[in-house]
């Protein structure tokens, strides 16, 4: 339905805002790893992502090993699993299994949490409007970072290396100050990503990142569970 | 070429996390071990990411600090993603001048 696919496109607007300035940020930060801009914009049209790209960066950049990498997107885009079960619960019967395939690959924290609120059933076309525009701002915000990267000063363009990692700070900070667990789980695994910078540094920067959040998440799943109400945000 | 296989490895496999449990997953997961890891390993996985690599995102701990800071501070207060984001980068830039 053509109304279905403006009102997602409409409701996709503020997500490609974000995303554009996030997406600069990350071509950016691509193009200074070592990659070109026509493959920095490559990756975020595939991907649609930020955590794993950035992380998928980095492994490029230190010629890491293949499996590195499949571990690396397994462990850092697993929550991605969740949202999908989560909404393949509220699912239209207009969506059948091509439109579930297709669909499958914009699911991102904005629009899960955007597609969560809906009170209606999702149809394929409000969820392809609203990915259609995300898409855009991703994909021309990796684009426009990465050429201008390298035409920016370098002040600014150090400058907005950061601008990734402050989303970062802004997605866990929040949670982490409302849920003493949270927090927990939080400071756990930046201890032990700390230790594996400075004093166990034989580990490459992938598998230190996976085993920090793995060691610290199963400590928390062990010690604090969570109760069947809580859903996954 | 390398960085090509690298880039089709990741989109794969990222594509596959997102469609297997969107095409075929219909019930819900019992096991609470594996509900309560699943529910903070986004938050674990952010946070190995970005610490301490946040304080050599600017190329200068100095100009990172001031935008870790910043982050940090406005995050605490629950602005928008986008505020964050853009502020961290503003402060380490404003901290450039002093530097």
């Amino acid at each position: 339905m053509q109304n279905r696919f403006l009102r997602g496109m409409a409701h996709g607007i503020p997500i490609a805002l974000g995303y554009l300035s996030v997406s600069f940020g990350f071509g950016i930060m691509a193009v200074r790893a070592g990659l070109s801009p026509f493959a920095a914009t490559v990756i975020s049209a595939s991907n649609l992502t930020s955590a794993g790209q950035a992380a998928g960066v980095d492994i490029i950049a230190a010629s890491g090993a293949i499996i590195e990498m499949i571990l690396v997107q397994l462990t850092i885009n697993i929550r991605y699993s969740l949202m999908a079960i989560s909404l393949s619960q509220k699912l239209d019967s207009g969506f059948t299994t091509p439109h579930r395939l297709a669909a499958s690959y914009g699911i991102t924290d904005e629009i899960f949490a955007v597609c969560s609120a809906q009170a209606e059933p999702l149809t394929p076309s409000y969820m392809y409007g609203m990915i259609l525009v995300a898409f855009a701002g991703w994909v021309s915000g990796t684009a426009l970072g990465a050429a201008a990267g390298q035409l920016l000063p370098v002040a600014l363009s150090s400058a907005l290396g950061i601008v990734l990692y402050g989303m970062f700070l802004a997605i866990i900070i929040p949670p982490s100050r409302k849920n003493k667990n949270v927090l927990a789980v939080v400071i756990t695994a930046a201890g032990i990503s700390i230790l594996f910078r400075y004093v166990i540094t034989a580990v490459s920067g992938g598998f230190a990142v996976i085993i920090s959040a793995a060691a610290a998440s199963a400590l928390g799943a062990l010690l604090f569970p969570v109760k069947d109400e809580e859903e996954v945000s | 070429m390398t960085v090509a296989v690298y880039i089709f490895v990741m989109a794969l496999v990222t594509y596959l996390i997102r469609m297997i449990p969107f095409t075929f997953f219909r019930k819900k997961i019992k096991s609470r071990f594996f509900r309560s890891f699943l529910y903070y390993i986004p938050y674990a996985v952010l946070s190995a990411m970005t610490i301490p690599a946040i304080f050599y995102s600017t190329g200068s701990i100095v100009t990172a600090v001031a935008g870790t800071a910043a982050a940090a501070i406005l995050a605490y207060f629950g602005l928008p993603l986008i505020v964050v984001a853009l502020s961290a980068a503003a402060a380490a830039f404003a901290a450039g001048f002093f530097c």
